[in-house]
């Protein structure tokens, strides 16, 4: 299989394999979570302004006095490695086209100079966030091969797409291949790996400011 | 078509009026055309002319002579086209006068006088399915006749996609079980020069390149002459800019079309397109698709039929989802109800077994 | 598999819901939560790192809830949860808790780890892996109805001293009463300055007021040891009684998982709201003080710091109420770093006090209160909960620093207006 073959395949069987696994997953993992439902809280509950589950959804963003502090780097390189990742994702005109194309969404895109610039941070930061997981007792002692996984998947098409974008390494055609298959696997593997946290945080986010926000308490 | 066999190729030139200048100045670009180095222009024009006029026999598979259009649909006659009427032509079913067995002869009569140094020109895709019946000439499938035909060829040049690369026969789902040249003829060089149809050049640079050094030139990863093949159409735009500031042309006449915006969200397959079709440009050099308000559809890379709708950005599927999407949604649901369904009654009988805690239960 | 280990896994299986289960699936091992745990900070050990102490509980859902991990249960690619398993992990879950839910604040992705850890203590406790310190003050509190064993002609001995002291009456079991004075047996025992700051407290403020035979312990070591079938046993004696003497509001006293256990977890423990109100005294105390009710004369001298209990403060929502107060009768109050909310755990809270086992883990983590203390310096430390008062004392002792600590309610009767 050359390289204009791999990416018919990736642009045609390939993804309709990949969306079919991440839809299907999605929903079916979706459901066997949140049927489990949970018990109605009969304790009267405290009214105060800004403590409830929706404003944790966005608070939760910002750490608490003192944690930048402690954790600078899991901070700093989190921030940039998922707002990088957003912008890369989110803000490159072939990738705008994309989502239209899938959900009929459109928005103006970045010039492609900064797209590239941002997906460099996004690499930066994600190999820092690698190295500090090996190096950092805690991250290394929670570690497992699911972690290296998830972190390598999340790491190829970024890596592939500025190396297609740049003209590195390999052919245009078969780097551009190489990058829609990336994200492919990742799609199939999120649903059934830690990065279905891209769900699932919301909805955790929200169950924590509840419950806190039950008693009061805006965290 | 059958002149003499004998002679110079200068002289031939010479005879046709064309001047040695004007044959150094056309030696010294198809050289750069080539990436060859600078001082090897006037070394091209001396191992050009001094070299005989070789024999050709070009095949015509399923095809549809785009090609040979390509090469001869010139306003005037251009130095390709003498560079053509300079090779001994010995059979070309198009251009020759022969017909019928007259033609098959002359064609056996050439490979067997040139014997092991003839190059075979191939257009076209070879069928395969149901025994080759679906092209034949004379009852001869074209399987048979490229075979044979290769077997005393010094080379094998297939021209256009479908030689190449399978091209339109090929297209899924492909009803002949067509293929290109290269997956048939595996013990002689062969190199590819695609294209829907080629650049005129392109031919004739492979054949001057081949007349002069006696050598094939430097090819790509696809068989592809690498100093033709070694750019993408994107890389080399003029259009390029406009992609790098995201300005792209949304439909075919509005303000970003007016002002040559960037074609990729019309479909534009030139980020994926190795030609030289942004730098040779065609007809003389006067303009190339893009140049003219449309993408490039990429047709000198393999199953560019078969690349979806020719109108769709790249970083689009290139088959619909929607009922994929829909099936594996239905299907997710189906799982998770299912496991949902599980988990509750695991809960229940959970809840059912659980006795009230006492304070005996705490002690081991 | 054994009986108590069937039945651990069956309690778990009940009470997992889609919280927890969002909560594992939300984890990406970023670590932060053993940053905002004074049990990792100062021990710099990462197995003290609040995600894995509920690791137990993840296995069983994965291997219960998620179709997954059954197919792995199935095809013995992962292993059920072993009762040695559940016993190792005794020292993570129990003694070196609190519950004081600081990382559950901190969380990125949400996580409620505070509220899970307290959800593994009802498998392992009824898998028999409660730390004995913890099933004795349980034992003691079902049995005899207070974890110190502290019995009512006890608490009928301290009235007749306190009456005698202030002149003033301490009503028992007096129906209609407007409030109903919960006790922590702490504070029968060791601080009865509590009762009688009350006592004028009510007085001054003209309050109906009663302690109650039936349940005077506001304390409940359910909650600690994680058995809510126990929790509600003894939280049901304080409903009883309230509704019995038919009191307005029931006041919870300065003890932490008390008021957790009364005010937040008491309607679920016994299935319906309350028909009464449950605040904390501090609660109480900042309404008569913003009603007018509450009149004090003079100042401490002393550069004064509050100790926030995580119970009554993160896990309260009583923030703002002991700060008001502490300004009413001090020119000299200092936060420390991270307060209210943010406020950092005594060490010895969710029963960690109790058990021995953890004695030296819980000094340990105490360094992260006395740099705390040593960055502000004070000269007395006030704070609002018995157990805090306690383990902080224990601490202070053993880091060798001079340091007076007072309850609030105490501090603020000192300063009463005399009539």
């Amino acid at each position: 299989m050359d390289a204009a073959e791999l990416l018919n395949w990736v642009r045609g069987p390939g993804l309709q394999i990949a969306i079919a696994v991440f839809l299907l997953g999605t929903i079916w993992r979706l459901i066997e979570i949140y049927s489990l439902g949970r018990k109605p809280d009969l304790a009267e509950r405290r009214h105060v302004p800004g403590a409830s589950g929706w404003h944790t959804l966005v608070r939760r963003s910002i750490p608490i006095p003192g944690m930048f502090q402690r954790s600078t780097i899991t901070y700093v390189a989190g921030y940039a490695f998922h707002l990088g990742l957003a912008v890369v994702v989110l803000l490159f005109a072939p990738h705008i086209k994309l989502i239209q194309d899938l959900i009929g969404l459109t928005w103006p895109a970045l010039p492609s100079q900064f797209v590239d610039l941002m997906a460099v941070v996004t690499l930066v930061a994600m190999l820092v966030v690698l190295i500090d997981r090996i190096r950092q007792p805690v991250k290394r002692f929670l570690s497992t091969f699911e972690d290296w996984l998830t972190w390598a998947v999340t790491f190829l098409p970024v890596l592939t797409g500025y190396m297609a974008a740049r003209h590195l390494l390999l052919p245009y055609t078969l780097m551009l291949s190489l990058h829609i298959l990336s994200v492919e696997l990742l799609l199939v593997l999120l649903p059934f790996t830690k990065l279905f946290h891209v769900f699932t945080v919301w909805p955790s986010r929200w169950f924590n400011g509840d419950i806190q926000g039950k008693k009061g308490v805006a965290v | 078509m059958n002149e003499k066999k004998s002679g110079l190729l200068i002289d031939n030139l010479a005879r046709q009026g064309v001047s040695r200048r004007t044959f150094l100045k056309y030696c010294a670009t198809l050289a750069s055309l080539m990436a060859l180095p600078p001082t090897a222009g006037r070394a091209f024009a001396e191992a050009l002319a001094k070299s005989h006029r070789p024999s050709v026999i070009w095949l015509s598979f399923q095809e549809c002579t785009g090609c040979t259009e390509s090469l001869t649909r010139s306003h005037a006659p251009t130095l390709e086209g003498l560079i053509f009427n300079s090779i001994s032509l010995d059979y070309h079913e198009t251009l020759q006068a022969a017909a019928g067995s007259a033609a098959e002869a002359a064609r056996e009569a050439a490979m067997k006088e040139n014997w092991g140094k003839y190059l075979l020109l191939v257009d076209g895709s070879v069928p395969m399915k149901d025994g080759g019946v679906y092209s034949a000439v004379g009852g001869v499938s074209n399987y048979d006749t490229l075979m044979a035909s290769a077997k005393g060829a010094a080379a094998v040049v297939a021209i256009g996609s479908c030689a190449s690369f399978g091209g339109l026969p090929k297209a899924q789902p492909n009803p002949t079980g067509a293929v290109p040249v290269s997956e048939l003829v595996k013990d002689k060089p062969v190199i590819n020069i695609s294209g829907c149809p080629p650049i005129p050049v392109v031919m004739t640079g492979v054949l001057a390149h081949y007349l002069a050094f006696g050598t094939l030139p430097e090819l790509d990863k696809l068989g592809r002459p690498l100093s033709f093949y070694g750019e993408t159409i994107h890389d080399r735009c003029y259009r390029r800019p406009f992609y790098d500031q995201g300005k792209f042309a949304k439909t075919f006449d509005d303000e970003g079309a007016r002002k040559g915006w960037c074609l990729f969200e019309l479909g534009c397959k030139g980020p994926v397109t190795y030609n030289a079709c942004a730098t040779v440009k065609w007809n003389d050099g006067t303009s190339f698709p893009i140049e003219s308000g449309h993408g490039c559809l990429g047709c000198s890379e393999p199953d560019f039929w078969d690349a979806g709708s020719f109108y769709r950005a790249l970083s689009l599927p290139t088959t619909p989802l929607e009922k994929v999407a829909l099936g594996a949604i239905g299907v997710g649901a189906a799982v998770g109800a299912g496991v949902a369904l599980s988990n509750r009654a695991a809960k229940a009988k959970a809840k059912a077994a659980h006795q009230t805690a006492t304070l005996d239960d705490l002690e081991k | 598999m054994s009986a108590s280990l069937s039945r651990a896994v069956d309690i778990l299986k009940e009470v997992i819901d889609a919280p927890i289960a969002s909560y594992f699936n939300s984890c990406v091992h970023c670590g932060l939560c053993a940053e905002a745990c004074l049990f990792y900070t100062e021990s710099g050990d990462p197995k003290y790192t609040p995600i894995h102490k509920v690791e137990p509980l993840r296995r069983v859902y994965e291997q219960e809830y998620t179709l997954l991990g059954r197919i792995g249960k199935w095809l013995g690619l992962s292993k059920p949860i072993s009762d040695e398993e559940l016993g190792n992990w005794r020292e993570l879950v129990y003694d070196s808790c609190t519950m004081c839910g600081r990382c559950t604040i901190v969380c990125p992705v949400g996580n409620d780890i505070v509220y899970m850890v307290r959800k593994l203590r009802e498998g392992m406790a009824i898998a028999g892996h409660a730390p004995d310190g913890v099933v004795g003050a349980t034992k003691r509190t079902v049995e005899i109805g207070s974890p110190m064993g502290v019995k009512l002609p006890a608490v009928k001995a301290q009235i007749g001293h306190i009456e005698a002291e202030t002149g003033l009456t301490v009503p028992l079991d007096q129906e209609g009463a407007e409030y109903m004075v919960l006790l922590s047996s702490m504070e029968i025992i060791n601080f009865p300055e509590y009762l009688s700051a009350i006592a004028k407290i009510m007085k001054q403020a003209g309050k109906t007021w009663t302690l109650c035979s039936t349940a005077f312990e506001a304390t409940n070591s359910g909650i600690q040891i994680g058995v809510s079938d126990l929790a509600k046993v003894i939280v049901s004696r304080i409903v009883e009684g309230a509704e019995r003497l038919k009191v307005k509001t029931v006041i919870s006293p300065e003890c932490g998982h008390a008021f957790t256990a009364i005010r937040w977890e008491g309607p679920n423990l016994i299935g319906r709201p309350f028909g009464f109100k449950v605040k904390h005294i501090l609660e109480v105390l900042d309404e008569f003080r913003a009603a007018g009710l509450l009149k004090t004369e003079g100042f401490e001298e002393e550069r004064l710091t509050f100790h926030d209990p995580c119970q009554i403060a993160r896990r309260g929502g009583v923030i703002e109420p002991q700060r008001n107060l502490m300004r009413m009768v001090s020119k000299n109050f200092v936060e420390m770093s991270d307060p209210g909310k943010y406020n950092w755990c005594c060490g010895g809270g969710g029963g960690v006090s109790a058990n021995d086992d953890a004695e030296e883990i819980r000094l340990i983590a105490f360094k992260r209160k006395k740099a705390q203390l040593d960055e502000v310096k004070p000269d007395k430390l006030v704070t609002a909960c018995a157990n805090c008062r306690i383990v902080l004392e224990e601490g202070l002792e053993h880091y060798q620093m001079d340091l007076p600590v007072v309850g609030l309610t105490e501090m603020i009767a000192e300063h009463l207006v005399e009539k």
